[in-house]
């Protein structure tokens, strides 16, 4: 029973894999752009809902773990002319490491204090690329597009540029994000993750040690930011200070909450649906944050289980 | 009772105290337990028994004293440390995760016997885990409840599973904090058939309240009142001790 | 200018902005302290009561009317989220956040909708200069901080002497117990969260002058109030005082001798490090 539970599971996600993988075949131009944008921010949300989804800690500062990752690969790329592999992976540990520090700091804190603490230092993290303007170049910020040398791959010339390499980077990096963080759920410390969020002291008393667990969720969490951070700025070429905003620590939990926290496949979902009506809105009007603000209250006061948490309710037991 | 000589000490505490706000809940209480009892602490409400129990487990820290286990130092280890070595508590309220399945319960308490490397924290042996929750859920008699969610099991099914989220943590020293309270009589029966089965393989200490139980399961019985060690001693010498009536007049 | 001439000119500036700080930190604090939720919409009122004084100045009969509507107008809108989205989520900590969030974001683009992205200015109702010997001064900022005194005095007697404030002060200390006794907790709260608002609304309304009205301006309102607040202490009236004054003060030196972008940076870090090793957190009762 648990067995065949378990094949469904991972036989779902390969699915939703391999769909994305045949969809950019089909989908005019303009969708094939849209999605690829999704799935990097998804790569976001699915960091966000590691901490919030299981470990039931809500931040509203992620967007520092989000940008550390874009300027770690855009100044790297800027200054010192980094290829996107050695810059990537500098976007994630630079995030990673953000997430190690902020942790080891705020985990003191829980529930709503967490909250502003994490909001607060992310606000000092904003103002911050503000204020090193001449490095940063502010809210004007900078764009590498040229700087990058292009990948190989079989002979292959792959640019940035390119759409379709577009598409296919951030499927890798979303079909990596989106195993690694159904596998952590499904393993021994996602289990010890949701018993910290539902009872700290039963899990105590159980031979775990809940911070560390904490510890362990905000990096992982971090660090998945960071690689959405990264990936975006290879595939859109511009990094601002505008991206470390308050705005970008909302996004992940409306995107989490839309899809359904703590369900794998939720903020791909939340993201996906998010992005989709804020592009049409935007193009109708420049109050488009309107739809944002709304979505946010009407989720939170009649549909706090968000889309797949509603189907895992009412249809889909199984659902991870 | 009588083969002193073949006991191994278990735990002892030396003038364990604890403070809360300037009042003192325990005050220097040296405690000892023999391996393979089944101790029960009686006392009035308030006489530190909890307390007392809490410091043993790591729960709370003391105010002064110590506390040994196995002649091991573990006063300054902390609760999830204490677990790893055998000392393991249960709720005096229900504690369990009532969201959960029965089944991730259990699994919570057995995968922490089954985590001893980095690798193995991160893959998840079902079927090893599947036997360990299994067991323990047969132990305490609820061998088909593993699909249910926790919250919904009747109240004392709640309590045997505790006892068997216990029991999955493999314990050496066992504390159940009023193990019957809120039970039926059919129930309670059936829980103290349960606490000496499996006191042949873990020492046992109780906190009760039904001397009835009391009477019958413990092998020995220590009385607190006012967070002191009033009285000590089998259960039918601990009822005839006069301090303990005096206490107890009111019950 | 002189050092000298700088310093006091900081000095001077950092004590009217703690002033208006005060103001609107008192606001988020007696919703803090009496509900026990963090609204983070509150900057959205002080932004909402600026639009509103330049609406009134322009076309609807000047700036002294404003400074009554501002809070009236504001207030009742918090008095109606009081009681279609914060009594429905039962004001659970997080939701209640999640909610105030929402608000935020459809108060602020309600306004850009309607006011437009503009930053539009008010003339100050009155015109005076001090001279000092170093430079001079608009005599409004000092009438800002004159009114912001008064009203602060007054929410001290409303809170000390009123009724209201007596229930106000039962709630916060126990909830269960002033119902209890026979309190209305829904109407108390409903009443401290459009207290709240009008507070930073009116504030909203007196800086406009100096400071134009603009869409965005709330944000920045809410970050300082959140510093003052937690600095200050929960619900704590001298607390906030005080805090406004630390932080106008400093902000004001800093800014000045710095820059306001590393005076906002000093005062994020400053709360966030607070919250974190006061032990008891935000409400005095997380943690262990």
């Amino acid at each position: 029973m648990r067995r065949t539970r378990a094949r469904a599971v991972w036989a779902l996600h390969l699915a939703i894999i391999l769909l994305l993988l045949g969809l950019q075949f089909v989908v005019p131009p303009f969708h094939q752009v849209m999605l690829a944008r999704i799935m990097a921010l998804a790569v976001y949300a699915i960091g966000y809902n590691v901490l919030l989804g299981y470990a039931g800690l809500m931040s509203l500062g992620h967007a520092m773990f989000f940008a550390s990752g874009m300027y770690a690969t855009g100044l790297t790329i800027l200054y010192f002319g980094f290829g996107a592999g050695a810059a990537f992976g500098l976007g994630v540990l630079a995030s990673a490491g953000m997430a190690t520090a902020l942790g080891l700091v705020t985990l003191r804190a829980s529930g709503v204090s967490f909250l502003i603490v994490t909001m607060m230092f992310s606000q000092a993290f904003y103002l911050a690329t503000l204020y090193f303007n001449e490095i940063t170049m502010g809210d004007q910020g900078f764009i590498i597009s040229g700087l990058l040398p292009p990948l190989w791959a079989g002979g292959r010339e792959l640019a940035f540029s390119d759409p379709a390499v577009k598409y296919n980077l951030a499927l890798v990096v979303f079909a990596l994000c989106l195993l690694l963080s159904l596998w952590l759920t499904r393993s021994p410390i996602g289990r010890v993750l949701v018993a910290v969020r539902e009872n700290e002291e039963r899990t105590r008393l159980l031979g775990y040690n809940p911070l560390s667990y904490k510890l362990l969720a905000l990096i992982v969490s971090g660090s998945i930011a960071g690689a959405s951070g990264s990936i975006y700025t290879l595939m859109f070429s511009y990094v601002g200070s505008s991206f470390a905003s308050i705005l970008y620590s909302i996004y992940p939990l409306l995107w989490t909450l839309l899809g359904g926290t703590g369900t794998t496949l939720g903020p791909l979902l939340g993201t996906a649906l998010m992005t989709y009506v804020v592009d049409i809105a935007s193009g109708l009007t420049s109050s488009y944050l309107l739809l944002v603000g709304a979505t946010l209250l009407i989720l939170i006061m009649w549909f706090p289980a968000g889309v797949m948490g509603g189907i895992r309710a009412r249809w889909v037991r199984w659902l991870p | 009772m009588g083969e002193v000589a073949a006991v191994t000490r278990l735990l002892e505490t030396r003038a364990l105290s604890k403070t809360f706000d300037g009042l003192e809940a325990v005050r220097r209480v040296d405690f000892r337990l023999e391996t393979g009892e089944i101790r029960a602490i009686i006392g009035p409400n308030g006489a530190g028994k909890t307390t007392l129990v809490s410091m043993i487990s790591g729960r709370i820290s003391p105010t002064s004293g110590r506390v040994l286990f196995k002649g091991k130092d573990v006063t300054g280890l902390r609760a999830w440390d204490r677990v790893a070595l055998g000392i393991v508590y249960t709720f005096q309220v229900t504690s369990i995760f009532k969201n959960l399945t029965v089944y991730e319960n259990v699994a919570l308490a057995a995968q922490r016997r089954l985590m001893t490397g980095a690798l193995s924290r991160l893959t998840r042996p079902q079927r090893t885990l599947a036997e360990h929750v299994q067991a323990a859920l047969a132990q305490v008699g609820l061998p088909d409840a593993g699909d249910r969610h926790a919250g919904s099991l009747p109240y004392g099914h709640q309590k045997l599973l505790e006892v068997a989220m216990a029991l999955a943590l493999k314990p050496e020293l066992l504390i159940l904090d009023e193990p019957t309270q809120g039970l039926a009589p059919e129930e309670i029966a059936a829980l103290s058939r349960l606490i000496r089965a499996l006191s042949r393989g873990v020492t046992m200490l109780l906190i009760e309240h039904n001397m009835a139980v009391v009477l019958e399961l413990a092998t020995k019985v220590t009385v607190m009142d006012k967070g002191d060690i009033l009285a000590e001693g089998t259960p039918s010498e601990v009822e005839a001790h006069p301090d303990v009536q005096k206490v107890y007049l009111g019950l | 200018m002189s050092f000298e001439g700088h310093l006091f000119l900081a000095l001077l500036e950092g004590t009217v902005t703690g002033f208006v700080l005060a103001l609107t930190a008192l606001g988020l604090s007696l919703v803090f302290g009496v509900m026990r939720i963090v609204n983070v919409a509150h900057g959205e009122f002080f932004m909402l009561g600026a639009v509103i004084a330049w609406y009134f100045s322009t076309m609807l009969g000047g700036f002294l009317l404003a400074l009554v509507a501002a809070p009236l107008i504001v207030g009742g809108a918090a008095f109606l989220a009081d009681r279609l989205v914060l009594r429905r989520i039962e004001y659970k900590p997080e939701s209640t956040i999640v909610a105030t969030i929402g608000l935020l974001y459809i108060i602020q683009q309600l306004v850009l909708t309607v006011y437009g992205p503009y930053a539009r200015p008010v003339p100050a109702p009155v015109y005076f200069r001090l001279d000092f010997p170093w430079f001079g001064y608009s005599g409004y900022k000092l009438v800002v901080a004159g009114v912001s005194a008064a009203l602060l005095v007054a929410t001290w007697l409303v809170v000390s002497r009123t009724t209201l404030g007596l229930y106000m002060r039962a709630t916060q200390q126990d909830r269960e117990m002033a119902q209890a006794f026979g309190v209305s907790v829904h109407r108390v709260y409903a009443l401290v969260f459009a207290l709240g608002a009008g507070l930073a609304a009116i504030a909203g309304a007196l800086v406009v002058p100096v400071q134009q009205a603009h869409y965005l301006m709330g944000l920045d309102a809410l970050l300082m109030s959140f510093v003052v607040v937690i600095i200050g202490g929960l619900g704590s009236l001298g607390g906030t005082l005080a805090a406004a004054f630390l932080i106008g003060v400093s902000d004001g030196v800093v800014s000045v001798f710095f820059s306001p972008t590393l005076a906002k940076i000093v005062a994020t870090l400053l709360v966030a490090l607070v919250l974190v090793f006061r032990t008891g957190g935000l409400f005095g009762e997380e943690g262990t």
